[in-house]
C-alpha cells in the first residue's frame, strides 16, 4: 500500500466511519473509542483506513502492520467483534458502517490496537515445532548432508495443511476456552505441533505428546470450533485439537492398562 | 557500567530476524555453543520480510545442471559488476543450505519420487530454484524460526528497534534501541555485531516490500563510517498489481505464464528477448531477466500500446491457459491475491501488472565473510552487498543468498567475538548522549513541526523521478537537491505522540531519516555512475562503458554528512566481461 493512500485516485464513493480503540497506558485508566471517518474506496482495506488516520488525521494512532497482504501476521483486529486481518478485510464489506476497530480479544492490551503476544510466543517452543530425529546431520557440525530426507508429494499433503500458520493470533482472539484458561496451549501452538508429528520427516511426535497430554495442554477445548472458522490460512486447529484428544485418550487408556515401565 | 542504561551484554549481537539473521543465529549456536548470541528485530522474527517471498531459492541439484552454469548465469544476470569470487562461493554453498533447510522441516514440494522438485526462473539456464508452492519465503522463515527455538543459547529482544551502533576507536560494541514495549531506550552491548535488516523498498513510493523495508541497517552502517556499495541499483520487478503493488511472482512466467501488451501481443519479442513459445523457454522472453523486462515495459508506454489503469499505464499477465489444476497446485497464493485484492480469476481473467520496486542490489560493503570494514561488523542478506548481484539480481537468487552469507557472516563474527577485548567505558558515554538525543531531540518536541508522512511522500515522489527505470544526470542531480532540503527539514520533524508504549510515530520519523540517507547515497552513486548498466539505465549515457566503470561505487559519509563516491575493482576470476545475450 502506498504510505499515503489519501492522495490516490480509485472510484471514491463517500465515506465511513471508524470507531477506533484507543488507549495509552501512560494516561488512559481504561480504553476509549475515538471516531474518524475515512474516504469509502472500493480498493480500501480496513489497514488503509487506519493509514489514512495515521498519515492524515491523527498520528497519535498506533497499530502493528507490515506486509499488506495476508502473510506476516501482523495486523490482526477485533473487526466489529470477530478476529480479522486489517489488511484482508476491506472496507465496502462493512458499508454504510460505522466499523468498530479493537485490538484482538483475550490478549492484554499493549497501546491503542497493540496487544501483547508474548504468553503465545513462550508457548510455542514448549511444542517443540522442530524436526525431532537422532541422526540428524548438519551443515555447521562435523556432518555432511548427503542429500534431502525423500518424502513424496503425498506424505507433504499429510501435514501441509498445518504448516500454513501465520501465528496471527486470530484463533486465540476467538477462542472462548483461552479467554477463560490462559494455561490452554491454544490453537495455532496445537496446530504446529500436529504439523511436525504428521511430517514423515519427523520422530517427534511421543516427546510433543509427553508435553500436550498435561491438563491445560489439550484438554481444555470443548471443540467450539472457532478458531477454525476465523483461521485466515484454512489451517483447521480445531481439527489438530481433536487429533490430539484422540492420541492422548489412547495413552491414558494404555497408561491405565499397563504398568509404566511397559509403556 | 549503570544498569539501567545497558540492557544486556552478548558477545554476538544479531541485529534483524528474517532469512539471513535467522540463519547466522542457528551458525553461531551449532558452531560455537558457548558463545552467547541474541537477535533484536524490530518486529517478531516471522514477520519479518522474507515471509512474502513466493517464488523460490536457487540451488543446483538437477542432473542436467551444474555450477558453472549457476555461476554464469548469476555473473551475465549481474551485467558483469558481481564478484565472481563470491558468486562462485555463493553456488557452489547454495544447495547445501537448501538442503540443511529440507533437514529442518521446509516442506519444499517435490517430484513423485520424493526428490525435491525445482522450477525456471527469470535468467536462469537450467531449472534449478527450489519451491514451496509459492509461498516460499514463508515457509523458509517460518522453518529457520522454530528450529532457532530448539537452540535456548539463542537470546531474543523482539520489537526492539536499534537507533544506533556505537562504535569507539574503529571497533563497534553494540547498539542503542528502542524497546517499542515500553519505550525504553538502552544500549545493548556485543563484541561482534551483523547487520541482518533487509532491504529498503520503501524509500520509493510504489514497491512489493513490506512497511518496515526502510534500510535500517544501511543507514545504521553508514553512519558509524562503513561505505555502501552499488547503491545506484534498484530492481524493478515486471509484475506487481497496480493499486497495492503485491507482488505477482515471476514463478507464474516460469509456469508459461505470458506479459500481454493491450494488443494481447507478446510485446518482449520486439525486445531481443527471444521469440514467443508456447511453452517456456530457458533464459528467453518472459523468462528474460527483470531489468530489461522492466524496461521493455517503460517502451511500450512510449509507444502507446499499455493499457491505461487508474494508476497508470499496465500491461496483461495471462495465466489462463495453464489451467485450474496447475495454478491450484503451484500458484494458489497467486490466485488468493489476485481474488483478494484485485477481484478477479487468473484461472479465467487476465491480471494487469506495472513493474515495481522489488529488491536492492547495494547495500552494507562487505568481504566475502560479511565483514565490513569496521571492525566487529557483519552485516548479510538484502542489507548487505558481497557483491553476487552486482547490476541485477536474478530472481531466486536472494533467498539462497540470506542462508550462504547469513551463515557465513555468523561464524565470522563468531570467530571475532573469540578474540575481542572487553566493551571501553566511553562506550557508556556514547549510548547516553544517544538516549539523550532520542529523548529530549525526538520524544520532547512539540508536535508542530514537520510532518513526517508528508516529508516521507516528498521524498518518494523524488526518488521515483531521480531513480526510475531510466534516468538522466539532470533529474538525478534536480533529485539530490530536494533530498537536501528533505535532510534539513526533517530535523525539523514534530512528533504528537508524547506516549511512550509502542509509539509508532517516533519509530515512523526515525526509518525516514534512515531514507533519507539512502536515497542520498542512491542518487549519488547513480550521478556518478555515467553509463547504463543492468538495472541502472542512463538515457544520457544509454551503453555500458566498461573501460569507465567496471568497478563497483562505495558511499562514504563525510564529517558533515555528504556522501563520497570512490570505486573499487570488480573481481574478475575465470568470467572476461561479455555480452549478455537471452533468448538467441
Ligand atoms: C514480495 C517479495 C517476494 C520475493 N520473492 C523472492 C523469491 O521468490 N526468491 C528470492 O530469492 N528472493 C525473493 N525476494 C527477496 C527476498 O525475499 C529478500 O531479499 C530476503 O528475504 C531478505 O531477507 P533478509 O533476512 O535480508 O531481511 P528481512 O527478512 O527483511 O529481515 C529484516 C529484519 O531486520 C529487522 N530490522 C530491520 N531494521 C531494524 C532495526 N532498526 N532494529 C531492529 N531490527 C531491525 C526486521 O525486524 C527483520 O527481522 C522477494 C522479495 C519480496 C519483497
Ligand atoms: S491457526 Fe490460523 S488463525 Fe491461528 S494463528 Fe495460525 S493462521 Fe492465525
Ligand atoms: S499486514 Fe501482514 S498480515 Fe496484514
Amino acid at each position: 500500500m502506498p504510505s499515503n493512500p489519501g492522495s490516490n485516485p480509485g472510484s471514491n464513493s463517500g465515506s465511513i466511519r471508524l470507531q477506533v480503540t484507543r488507549y495509552r497506558p501512560e494516561s488512559d485508566s481504561e480504553p476509549r473509542f475515538q471516531e474518524y471517518d475515512v474516504p469509502l474506496r472500493k480498493e480500501w482495506t480496513v489497514l488503509d483506513g487506519l493509514n489514512h488516520v495515521k498519515n492524515e488525521v491523527d498520528t497519535t494512532l498506533s497499530f502493528r502492520w507490515s506486509c499488506r497482504m495476508g502473510i506476516c501476521g501482523s495486523c490482526g483486529m477485533n473487526v466489529n467483534g470477530d478476529p480479522k486481518l486489517t489488511c484482508a478485510a476491506f472496507l465496502d464489506d462493512y458499508a454504510p458502517g460505522p466499523i468498530r476497530v479493537e485490538p484482538l480479544a483475550n490478549f492484554p492490551v499493549v497501546r491503542d490496537l497493540v496487544v501483547d503476544i508474548n504468553d503465545f510466543m513462550e508457548k510455542l517452543p514448549r511444542v517443540k515445532p522442530w524436526i525431532i530425529r537422532d541422526d540428524d546431520a548438519l551443515l555447521d557440525g562435523d556432518g555432511e548432508i548427503d542429500g534431502e530426507y525423500l518424502q513424496t508429494p503425498e506424505e507433504l499433503d499429510a501435514y501441509k495443511q498445518f504448516s500454513m500458520c501465520i501465528n496471527c493470533m486470530l484463533c486465540y482472539a476467538a477462542c472462548p476456552v483461552y479467554g477463560l484458561d490462559p494455561e490452554f496451549m491454544g490453537p495455532a501452538a496445537i496446530a504446529l505441533a500436529e504439523r511436525y508429528d504428521l511430517d514423515s520427516r519427523d520422530h517427534g511426535a511421543r516427546e510433543r505428546l509427553d508435553v500436550l497430554i498435561e491438563h491445560e495442554g489439550v484438554w481444555g477445548c470443548t471443540f467450539v470450533g472457532e478458531c477454525t472458522r476465523v483461521c485466515p490460512n484454512h489451517v483447521d486447529p480445531a481439527g489438530a485439537i481433536q487429533r490430539y484428544k484422540v492420541k492422548a485418550a489412547k495413552e491414558n487408556v494404555m497408561a491405565f492398562l499397563l504398568p509404566r515401565g511397559a509403556r | 557500567m549503570s544498569d539501567g542504561l545497558i540492557r544486556a551484554a552478548h558477545d554476538v549481537l544479531i541485529v534483524g530476524g528474517g532469512g539471513a539473521g535467522l540463519r547466522a543465529a542457528i551458525a553461531i549456536a551449532e558452531t560455537n555453543p558457548q558463545l552467547d548470541v541474541a537477535v533484536i528485530s524490530k518486529v517478531y522474527p516471522m514477520r519479518s520480510h522474507t515471509v512474502s517471498a513466493e517464488g523460490g531459492a536457487a540451488g543446483v541439484i538437477a542432473d542436467d545442471d551444474s555450477i558453472d552454469e549457476h555461476i554464469y548465469d548469476t555473473i551475465s544476470g549481474s551485467d558483469w559488476l558481481g564478484d565472481q569470487d563470491a558468486i562462485e562461493a555463493f553456488v557452489n554453498e547454495a544447495p547445501r543450505e537448501l538442503l540443511q533447510l529440507e533437514h529442518w522441516g521446509c516442506p519444499w514440494s517435490r517430484q513423485p519420487n520424493g526428490h525435491v522438485a525445482v522450477r525456471a526462473f527469470g535468467g536462469m539456464k537450467k531449472k534449478r530454484t527450489w519451491f514451496a508452492a509459492d509461498k516460499t519465503g514463508f515457509h523458509m522463515l517460518h522453518s529457520l524460526f522454530q528450529t532457532t527455538l530448539k537452540y535456548r543459547e539463542v537470546t531474543r529482544h523482539d520489537e526492539w528497534f536499534v537507533t544506533k551502533l556505537l562504535v569507539d576507536d574503529g571497533r563497534v560494541h553494540g547498539v542503542v534501541a528502542v524497546d517499542l514495549f515500553s519505550g525504553k531506550i538502552q544500549a545493548i552491548t556485543a563484541k561482534s555485531v551483523v547487520l541482518c535488516t533487509g532491504g529498503c523498498g520503501k524509500v520509493f513510493p510504489f514497491t512489493t516490500n513490506a512497511n518496515i523495508n526502510t534500510g535500517d541497517g544501511m543507514s545504521l552502517a553508514y553512519r558509524a563510517g562503513a561505505p555502501l556499495k552499488d547503491m545506484e541499483f534498484v530492481q524493478y520487478h515486471p509484475t506487481g498489481l497496480p493499486f497495492t503493488g503485491i507482488l505477482i511472482t515471476e514463478a507464474t512466467r516460469a509456469e508459461g505464464g505470458w506479459l500481454l501488451n493491450k494488443d494481447g501481443y507478446r510485446y518482449l519479442q520486439d525486445y531481443d528477448l527471444g521469440k514467443p513459445t508456447p511453452t517456456p523457454e530457458l533464459r528467453s522472453m518472459e523468462l528474460g531477466p527483470r531489468d530489461r523486462l522492466s524496461q521493455a515495459f517503460v517502451h511500450e508506454v512510449e509507444k502507446g500500446r499499455t493499457a491505461d489503469s487508474p494508476w497508470g499505464p499496465i500491461v496483461h499477465l495471462d495465466l489462463r491457459h495453464l489451467g485450474a489444476d496447475l495454478i491450484d497446485t503451484k500458484l494458489p497464493f497467486v490466485r488468493e491475491l489476485c481474488l483478494k485484492y484485485e477481484r478477479i480469476d487468473p484461472v479465467h481473467e487476465l491480471i494487469p501488472v506495472r513493474p515495481v520496486v522489488h529488491y536492492m542490489m547495494g547495500g552494507v560493503h562487505t568481504d566475502i565473510d560479511g565483514a565490513t570494514p569496521l571492525a566487529g561488523l557483519y552485516a548479510a542478506g538484502e542489507t548487505a552487498c558481497v557483491s553476487i548481484n552486482g547490476a541485477n539480481r536474478l530472481g531466486s537468487n536472494s533467498l539462497p543468498e540470506c542462508l550462504v552469507f547469513g551463515a557465513r557472516a555468523g561464524r565470522a563474527a563468531a570467530e571475532f567475538a573469540t578474540t575481542a577485548g572487553p566493551v571501553p567505558a566511553a562506550i557508556e558515554a556514547q549510548a547516553a548522549d544517544e538516549v539523550r538525543r532520542l529523548e529530549r531531540d525526538l520524544l520532547g518536541k512539540d508536535s508542530e513541526g514537520e510532518s513526517t508522512s508528508a516529508i516521507r511522500d516528498e521524498m518518494q515522489a523524488t526518488m521515483e523521478d531521480a531513480a526510475g527505470i531510466y534516468r538522466t544526470g539532470p533529474a538525478i542531480a534536480k533529485g539530490l537537491d530536494t533530498l537536501r532540503e528533505l535532510q534539513e527539514r526533517i530535523g525539523k520533524v514534530g512528533i504528537a505522540d508524547t506516549s511512550r508504549s509502542f509509539n509508532t510515530e517516533l519509530l515512523a520519523a526515525l526509518e525516514l531519516a534512515n531514507m533519507l540517507d539512502i536515497g542520498e547515497c542512491m542518487l549519488q552513486s547513480a550521478l556518478q555512475r555515467e553509463e547504463s548498466r543492468g538495472a541502472h539505465q542512463r538515457t544520457d549515457f544509454p551503453d555500458r562503458d566498461d573501460q569507465r566503470f567496471l568497478t563497483h561505487q562505495l558511499v562514504h559519509r563525510n564529517d558533515d554528512g555528504t556522501p563520497r563516491v570512490e570505486s573499487l575493482p570488480v573481481t574478475i576470476t575465470r568470467w572476461p566481461p561479455g555480452e549478455r545475450v537471452y533468448g538467441r
